[in-house]
């Protein structure tokens, strides 16, 4: 875990994947490191979660190789998760099927700032507190790789930045690459190393103030919808605050708009 | 009474022991449909097993397993969804090894003994062997109960966790083929999904965890087998259907203890 080393935790090599004869996923390369960032963003039916399936191992390229570092460690957070309620099970059991020590799970817990849930029903929570219980799920396997598909989905704004937020803390602590879904590329770009902007291929990619002032992103974004203008000015100002600061404090980028 | 019931109660403990966390799996999994399918093909593993003269309790497994396989390659097509498919499985072979039954017809076959049970007559040997494949059953639950548990709460994240989850679906498909060809002598090939889906239900109602859910059912499945011989004893009915029933009981029970708890 040298953090002077930038490790190379997985490489897409010309990725292609068809479903059902139906292209989704065409000639992507893309490289995910340790102490890096990732956002994938992308328009309804891009292929974003295809993408991070993909790259988890979860569906086969139907071309083109996924190389990941040996004994890869993977935390994933996946968009939703639904429940049986044949199954009762509480949130520090769902928790433990991936930790026996009781100590390291209640310690997880309260880093995540749950620990009242230990005891409900997982069937029982909400959205919002299901998606730091997967969270915290993910990160009791120490990943090198945390993959979060959507994290912020079905979460009000204030608790989209105190998770992003959180998120920020994550890589600090644990020095693991981070690969993340959004649709909303107002709040992630405060954070994020690198933006990749998909649509079935990769448009273009590279830091957030570049992307944002890409021909690409803008035919992608701008044009689908047309008060789009205002979130866009609204994002280069975000690229403006971000030019002048690290990218990993913890100001909140909606205190810092005109 | 003890005397004759002592066998049988020994092969339906063991029986009802393992149904409990396995119905449980069942029950987590949606398997409901998937154990019928498997209960048919086992008679007509029976079947053929008649036919060959081979040991019918392996030959049933063997039913199990072939249909199992059969399911997991038919599920890589997307056509059609997995009830569909069990729908189809599942009374084919019921219907085939019905008609396979019917064609053997050199022995004397009594056909309701595999339909419905014939627990009043097991052998010393069947006990034996029905207690031997129980432990066996057991201790692989046990060894791997937790990953169990991971790829059904989800399968994906289990995967991504590294859990070699088609191997784990593999060995539960096992487990639960063997219980079912173990359990024909019970309660019979059209009674065996009951056996073990209503004692785990019943435990669902009053458990809090999936391991108290899983012995809750052991327990449940237990008393209804004691209830079930005793009135089969007493009131001369069917053992196989008695036993059932007295699950279903305590299944309406668990209902009622739940609502007003």
């Amino acid at each position: 875990m040298n953090m002077f080393m930038s490790d190379l935790l997985l490489r897409a090599n010309n990725v292609s994947v068809k479903i059902d004869q139906t292209e989704i996923l065409r000639d992507i390369n893309l490289t995910l490191s340790r102490n890096e960032i990732v956002t994938v963003i992308g328009p309804n039916g891009a292929g974003k979660t295809t993408l991070v399936r993909t790259l988890l191992g979860l569906i086969n390229p139907s071309s083109g190789a996924i190389h990941r570092l040996e004994s890869l460690q993977i935390g994933y957070m996946p968009q939703k998760l639904s429940f049986d309620t044949t199954i009762p099970l509480t949130v520090g059991r769902f928790l433990s099927l991936v930790e026996k020590n009781k100590t390291v799970v209640s310690k997880a817990l309260a880093e995540i700032n749950i620990t009242h849930l230990s005891d409900a029903p997982i069937q029982a929570i909400s959205g919002g507190e299901l998606q730091r219980v997967l969270l915290t799920r993910a990160l009791l396997k120490t990943p090198d790789l945390l993959v979060l598909d959507e994290p912020v989905q079905g979460v009000d704004i204030s608790g989209q930045t105190e998770l992003y937020e959180l998120i920020a803390d994550i890589k600090d602590h644990y020095h693991c690459g981070i690969l993340m879904i959004s649709h909303d590329l107002h709040l992630v770009m405060a954070k994020t190393d690198k933006v990749v902007c998909l649509n079935q291929h990769i448009c273009c990619q590279g830091h957030p103030e570049n992307i944002s002032n890409h021909p690409a992103y803008r035919e992608l974004f701008g044009d689908h919808h047309t008060p789009s203008i205002a979130i866009y000015t609204h994002h280069h100002d975000h690229s403006h605050d971000l030019s002048g600061s690290v990218v990993n404090t913890t100001t909140h980028p909606t205190a810092n708009n005109d | 009474m003890i005397e004759l019931l002592l066998l049988p109660i020994v092969a339906g403990l063991a029986i009802v022991t393992v149904a409990g966390p396995l119905g449980s799996f069942i029950i987590w999994r949606r398997m409901a449909y998937f154990g019928d399918a498997l209960a048919h093909s086992a008679l007509l593993g029976v079947a053929l097993g008649l036919w060959l003269t081979i040991n019918l309790a392996v030959a049933a497994t063997v039913g199990c397993v072939l249909i199992g396989a059969m399911l997991t390659l038919l599920q890589r097509q997307h056509r059609l969804e997995t009830d569909s498919l069990l729908g189809i499985l599942s009374h084919t072979c019921l219907s085939l090894g019905l008609i396979a039954v019917s064609l053997v017809d050199n022995i004397h076959v009594d056909l309701m003994a595999f339909l419905f049970g014939d627990i009043l007559s097991v052998t010393d040997e069947e006990v034996i062997g029905i207690l031997a494949c129980s432990l066996v059953i057991v201790v692989v639950l046990m060894l791997l109960w937790r990953p169990l548990l991971s790829i059904t709460v989800d399968e994906e994240l289990a995967k991504v966790e590294g859990l070699p989850v088609e191997y784990l679906r593999l060995t539960l498909m096992l487990l639960i083929a063997l219980i079912i060809a173990l359990s024909m002598k019970v309660v019979g090939v059209l009674l065996i999904t009951s056996l073990l889906i209503i004692p785990a239900a019943a435990a669902r109602n009053l458990a809090k965890s999936p391991e108290t859910m899983a012995i809750f059912a052991s327990v449940i499945g237990f008393i209804g087998l004691l209830l079930g011989l005793t009135a089969s004893y007493y009131v001369d009915i069917p053992a196989g259907p008695a036993v059932v029933a007295c699950c279903a009981v305590m299944f309406a029970l668990s209902l009622l203890s739940h609502r007003s708890s």
